[in-house]
């Protein structure tokens, strides 16, 4: 048994968060509401100061709370995706919660504990203890996504996000029930010998029912049909979260199954192949002919996550799954980098009530504000994969590990998706630099120092990472080989 | 003694049940109780695997699903509230202005 | 005091200049006044060039079998471990590396001297148009990516260099991006350049899984420690892929499209990018992977006929143009072709031989058609142009230079380089070389027939046109004169030894091409005689060219257009480039547009009543299966490919009905063919489960 406080010290990222939580919503009410600033700095100051908690389980590594919980480098790899992630949100929303006059401290309490339900899955050694933070961040991001209460849209996108999350939670937990009768335990990392036939079978059937929550929450097709809608109808800070952090833990929980469960790899190595290859075609063909960039963006990440789950399936197909997990990982870092700026630029050319979203309002940005089309457009051909990006080396390195494990038509398909999304990607960036501006003049808002410093840092680490990935990809490799 | 495999069977026809309601109804809160019936289909085959191993684990298990249960619902609740209210209907077929 | 071949360990620095000023001038360049902007960004190239030279001349200082300089500057790609193909576990890191060999020597010298004059040039070309900072900033990036190019020391990087060329390209073709011809063809070249880039990183990492390094220099030690038979499928199928993504970059084809839409771009962007340096690449990089060339003998062949044909397939559309700067485009798709000639037949030396010299008076010729529509004030038309040899002297004078160098007559450039390939096609097959030869009868006459018009003969300027004409500043005329200087003299390094020279250029780049050079040097000296009456040959069909272009324009210039009429529909296919870009519409374009457009119809219409009323559905369905039918057989297999997107997109957006109920079910639906699946492979019954 290990030390009571080693144990703390392994789940501090989520403590803090979650104090950090509490505290917000504790001053909410007290807090005059014109000076709901002060509770979005709070905020970010919890989400940093989780993220530089994240040296204590660093400096403990190991299994926590009789083995539900576990601190390794691979969990915290996927903390800083989700609380980096956090603090880049939070920061980049507060001009936007001002600007659409929403409650700013319920706000950030919700993206503080939906991180801590992320940070959860991140390290989660069990599957009830995977289930409540899967549930911790669902539920939070249910809320969010509807947080513009009088807005019909985002009161659809929740209720959408709400009823088929809920409905996929449920084969989630149904999976977790015959997985545990079939094992007579939840840990991933102590499967007993199965008795008989019949508990193989059980088994079988269990992981299938989990594949089928957690490619839901990842937005994969087939499960991917609520990620359009919701996304759009969300506001976009939270679609900027809901695209990223999210999706971040999911896969890293999926990654740890795979890891742990011996029989997961040969079940769901076809579903992962199916469903990548289902997921790009299912993005980028419809996002083709998408008119809103909101929308289109959404696509692109049903197919973005095509890419990451043909990382899996590399993962699940060799003996050497520590290429796909790297590769995923690190395709997870630059792919939150660039989503996120995305949507935040969304959320601040879209105007009051993101009137503004569709690809033609973007014509002429570069005239109307240069350095914001410079950065939309960094990011979105980060996303297309072009060179100098962190989004062409997360390709490289998952194009390689399929190619490694022998998965030649992967990695075709993979690259004939980048060809036919680089369309709709320039398409924008040739709106925003050589169409004229529409008819009605659509006013430059002045870009506030918040959003100027997350674009700063996520145009600075997508070309950084991009140019310099050493580091990175050096610590998601290590993260991959500690899973073993 | 009943044989376990009765308590799966029903656990999988009450969540069969409420796969079904939930594809077939058209009202916002059926279908969320819909919802329900599926968590507790999961909860009947927690127990009843909890029993046939002769673990106490599974039990405590339906407890925390309850929980969440519980914490879904107030906000499921909530969400539908405001639904109504904006919308004027509860029918879901008729919440569909995102698509394509 | 420098420490000694202070320059070659400092020839990193030599892109970094370029990139400062484009860094500076994409910053602030809106702000500072153009003669600074000038300073700054011509500037930048200077120290460029003036490091080059002097690392090219540290490089010759050295000893011939010394002259390789390689180092990495850091740790770029690390990727960690991965299995090669032959199942060796190797540790896989791709620096940022230099570097410099006779080859590289060559490159920089084109790219930094013929890239100088250029840019001054520029100076006065530009002088009177709109966004001066941002031409000069995308200039300058392009001189960063070319000579990161250049410099790479393994495929990777090269690759980073590659892709930065067309960006600058595409961003330069559509400087003038008001006008859509110009913002059309900078997509144009995008895109097409994009299928071969695919080839190329494909090419690339069968090349890191096969050999298990994309380093230059060890290329050829990889082949030789894998024991490679001569000939094998992979290296032939690496060979090969990279070659697709040559074709795209070097416009051969049937990726040549994009090559002459290019020239909607400013006059100087036609010649440093799309004529001396970037179009090049290709060849350049086939030189620089020739280890890998050598032992695929079939890719080669195919090197050798594609570069074959597209010259000869390009010349003859050269042959009917009347906008002065397509022809030259299509001299330079021709001219690239007969370098990809050179390259397939295993003369890589006379490849990069042509290269340089082809650099030196295409540039020229680019310029000074860009003089000539300068003093025209914008005429590109050469039906309206004639009698300008006295008006623009300078001009005319340096541009007959390069047109009897690109003709190839002796002493000057062209003849030797064209003549080296000419010989070696030859050697490896005289079809070949007879298709190149009746191609550099066709150079000499396009090439003079755009003389005769443009310089001699009647005046057809426009009246109001006529009273403006006038020579260029001196900021345009000097990089004229120096590069005629160079069209002239530049051949003088590669004169062969039949003719009594020593053929310098060949031993100097022998170091990098070593296997091939003992064996041209072993032919060459066998045939002697041969070559004699090759040579005569050429220049004799050079002559007839020119004498038959005469003839035509100056003489009796009523005959073209009776010829034209004579033979109409040959003539009309030559002129609309035998419907290349009508066929290409047709097969792609269109049926890409199609796609959108029937994705859209098919929202409207299918998926809204899919919902609602099912059996309508059932209808409209069958009716439009009805009406896919006929237009399949109507329009062919043509839309075929079109069509199978087009039902595959089908239920991504039928799916996408808005409705929770749909998507539950479709997911449920998800749900029941996985677990199916798995339950029926594992010889799944209900009985089994419940006993």
């Amino acid at each position: 048994m290990s030390l009571p406080l080693q144990d703390l010290c392994r789940v501090a990222p989520e403590i803090v968060l979650c104090a950090f939580a509490m505290l917000v919503m504790l001053l909410a009410p007290i807090v005059p509401r014109a000076r709901h600033g002060i509770l979005s700095t709070i905020s970010v100051l919890g989400a940093g100061i989780a993220l530089a908690a994240t040296r204590f389980p660093a400096m403990y590594p190991g299994a926590a709370y009789s083995g539900l919980f576990r601190a390794d480098a691979f969990s915290l790899f996927v903390h800083w995706i989700v609380c980096g992630a956090a603090f880049l949100v939070i920061l980049g929303s507060t001009s936007y919660l001002q600007r659409e006059d929403l409650d700013a401290g319920e706000f950030c309490a919700l993206i503080l504990l939906a991180t801590a339900g992320m940070g959860i899955m991140a390290g989660a050694q069990e599957l009830l203890t995977a289930f409540i933070g899967l549930e911790m961040s669902s539920i939070a991001s249910y809320i969010l996504a509807s947080y513009k209460r009088d807005a019909p849209r985002s009161n659809e996108a929740g209720m959408k996000y709400f009823l088929l999350g809920s409905f996929a939670t449920a084969f989630f937990l149904y999976g977790i029930a015959l997985f545990f009768g079939a094992s007579g335990s939840t840990r991933l990392d102590m499967m007993t010998p199965l008795a008989n036939d019949s508990a193989r079978t059980l088994l079988k059937m269990g992981l299938g029912f989990i594949f089928v929550g957690l490619a839901f929450k990842v937005a994969a097709a087939p499960f991917h049909l609520w990620a359009p809608d919701v996304y759009e109808g969300a506001p976009a800070p939270v679609t900027a979260l809901l695209s990223t952090g999210p999706k971040a833990a999911t896969f890293a929980l999926a990654l740890r199954i795979l890891a742990d469960v011996g029989a997961a790899s040969p079940l769901w190595f076809w579903a992962l192949w199916v469903a990548a290859v289902l997921s790009m075609f299912a993005g980028n063909l419809a996002a083709l002919v998408q008119t809103s960039l909101k929308r289109m963006l959404a696509y692109s990440s049903v197919a973005h996550a095509g890419y990451i789950l043909v990382a899996l399936a590399t993962a699940a197909a060799t003996d050497h799954a520590e290429a796909g997990i790297a590769a995923a990982l690190f395709y997870l870092v630059g792919y939150a980098l660039v989503q996120l700026g995305a949507f935040l630029i969304v959320a601040q050319l879209g105007g009051p009530g993101e009137r503004h979203v569709e690809i033609e309002d973007f014509a002429g940005v570069a005239r109307r504000q240069p350095a914001m089309a410079a950065c939309l457009s960094l990011f979105l051909l980060s996303l297309l994969g072009l060179p100098v990006t962190v989004g062409f080396l997360g390709k490289f390195y998952v194009f390689n590990a399929a190619l490694e494990s022998n998965l030649i038509w992967l990695a075709i398909l993979l690259g004939l998706n980048s060809v036919i999304a680089a369309y709709y990607y320039l398409r924008v960036i040739v709106a925003m630099y050589m169409l004229r501006e529409p008819e009605q003049e659509i006013a430059a808002e002045p870009v506030p120092w918040t959003l100027s410093l997350v674009l700063w840092i996520a145009s600075m680490g997508t070309v950084y990472i991009g140019l310099f990935p050493a580091r990175v990809i050096g610590f998601a490799a290590k993260a991959a080989l500690n899973m073993r | 003694m009943v044989p376990i495999s009765y308590y799966l069977a029903l656990s999988a026809v009450l969540f069969g049940l409420g796969v079904v309601a939930f594809i077939f109804k058209r009202n916002i809160i059926t279908i969320f109780m819909a919802i329900e019936l599926m968590l507790n289909a999961v909860n009947l085959a927690f127990v009843a695997f909890s029993r046939a191993l002769g673990q106490l684990q599974g039990q405590v298990f339906v407890f925390f699903v309850i929980v969440v249960a519980a914490a879904e619902a107030a906000v499921g609740l909530a969400i539908i509230i405001v639904i109504a209210r904006n919308r004027g209907t509860l029918n879901v077929e008729r919440v569909d202005s995102l698509k394509h | 005091m420098m420490p000694a071949e202070y320059f070659l360990a400092h020839i990193w620095m030599i892109p970094l200049f370029p990139l400062a000023g484009a860094a500076l001038m994409l910053l602030i360049g809106r702000r500072l006044p153009n003669r600074a902007v000038s300073a700054v960004c011509v500037g930048s190239v200077f120290l460029s060039m003036c490091f080059a030279f002097g690392a090219i001349w540290q490089l010759i200082a050295r000893p011939a079998a010394d002259r390789l300089v390689s180092f990495n500057l850091f740790d770029w790609v690390p990727a960690g471990a991965m299995h090669t193909n032959a199942g060796n576990l190797m540790d896989l890191h791709v620096p940022w590396g230099v570097l410099m060999d006779p080859l590289t020597a060559v490159m920089l010298l084109v790219v930094t001297g013929v890239g100088f004059l250029i840019h001054v040039y520029s100076i006065g070309y530009m002088g009177h148009e709109g966004g001066y900072y941002r031409f000069f900033g995308y200039m300058n990036l392009f001189m960063f990516s070319m000579l990161t190019l250049v410099l790479a020391n393994n495929l990777l990087l090269l690759f980073v260099g590659w892709e930065g060329v067309g960006l600058c390209s595409y961003l330069l073709i559509g400087f003038y991006f008001l006008r859509k011809s110009a913002s059309d063809a900078g997509k144009k070249a995008f895109i097409v350049n994009r299928i071969g880039d695919a080839g190329f990183l494909l090419g690339l990492f069968l090349m890191l899984g096969t050999l298990g390094t994309i380093q230059f220099t060890e290329l050829g030690p990889a082949i030789t420690a894998g024991h490679f038979e001569f000939g094998n499928g992979t290296l032939t199928a690496i060979a090969l892929l990279l070659f697709v993504g040559a074709t795209g970059k070097s416009a051969q084809l049937p990726l040549y499209v994009w090559l002459p839409d290019a020239m909607e771009g400013p006059t100087p962007v036609s010649a440093l990018i799309h004529a001396a340096t970037m179009v090049t690449a290709g060849v350049y990089m086939i030189a620089r992977t020739n280890a890998v060339f050598s032992m695929a003998p079939r890719a080669l062949e195919v090197v050798a006929v594609v570069g074959c044909v597209t010259s000869l397939f390009a010349a003859t559309m050269g042959l009917v143009q009347n906008d002065i700067k397509r022809v030259l485009a299509y001299s330079t798709v021709s001219q690239l072709g007969y370098m990809f000639l050179a390259c397939g037949v295993g003369a890589y030396t006379a490849g990069v031989f042509h290269l340089m010299a082809h650099a030196f008076f295409k540039a020229l010729l680019f310029l000074g058609s860009g003089s000539v529509i300068h003093s025209l004030s914008g005429e590109q038309d050469m039906r309206k142009m004639g009698a300008l040899w006295t008006k623009v002297p300078t001009t005319a004078r340096t541009f007959v230079v390069a047109s009897i160098a690109i003709a190839g007559i002796p002493p000057l450039a062209g003849f030797f380089s064209k003549d080296a390939i000419l010989g070696h096609a030859f050697e490896h097959s005289p079809v070949l070389w007879l298709l190149g030869f009746i191609t550099a009868g066709m150079t000499a006459f396009y090439m003079f027939r755009l003389v005769n018009m443009t310089f001699f003969g009647k005046s057809r300027v426009d009246h109001e046109v006529e009273h403006h004409i006038h020579e260029s500043p001196s900021a345009m005329t000097v990089p004229l004169t120096i590069l005629a200087a160079l069209s002239v003299v530049g051949g003088w390094v590669g004169w062969p030894e039949s003719l009594g020279g020593s053929d310098r250029f060949a031993q100097f780049l022998a170091p990098v091409m070593a296997q091939h050079g003992e064996e041209t040097a072993a032919a060459a000296s066998s045939i002697n005689s041969m070559e004699y009456l090759l040579m005569a040959l050429s220049v004799a069909i050079a002559a007839g060219g020119i004498w038959l272009a005469y003839r035509l324009y100056i003489q009796r210039p009523e005959m073209p257009e009776k010829i034209a009429a004579s033979s109409g529909f040959l003539y009309r296919l030559l002129y609309r480039k035998y419907y290349m870009d009508e066929i290409y519409d047709a097969m792609f374009v269109n049926r890409t547009k199609d796609l959108a457009l029937t994705l859209g119809a098919f929202d409207r219409n299918v998926i809204d009543g899919l919902g609602v009323d099912g059996s309508g559905w059932l209808t409209r369905f069958t009716s439009r299966v009805s009406m896919w039918w006929d237009s399949w057989i109507v329009d062919g297999l043509v839309n075929l490919a079109a069509r199978v997107v087009w039902i595959l997109s089908y239920p991504v957006r039928m799916l996408q009905t808005g409705r929770v109920s749909r998507y539950a079910l479709f997911m449920l639906i998800g749900v029941l063919i996985f677990l199916g699946y798995y339950l029926r492979s594992s010889g799944f019954t209900l009985q089994n489960l419940l006993h």
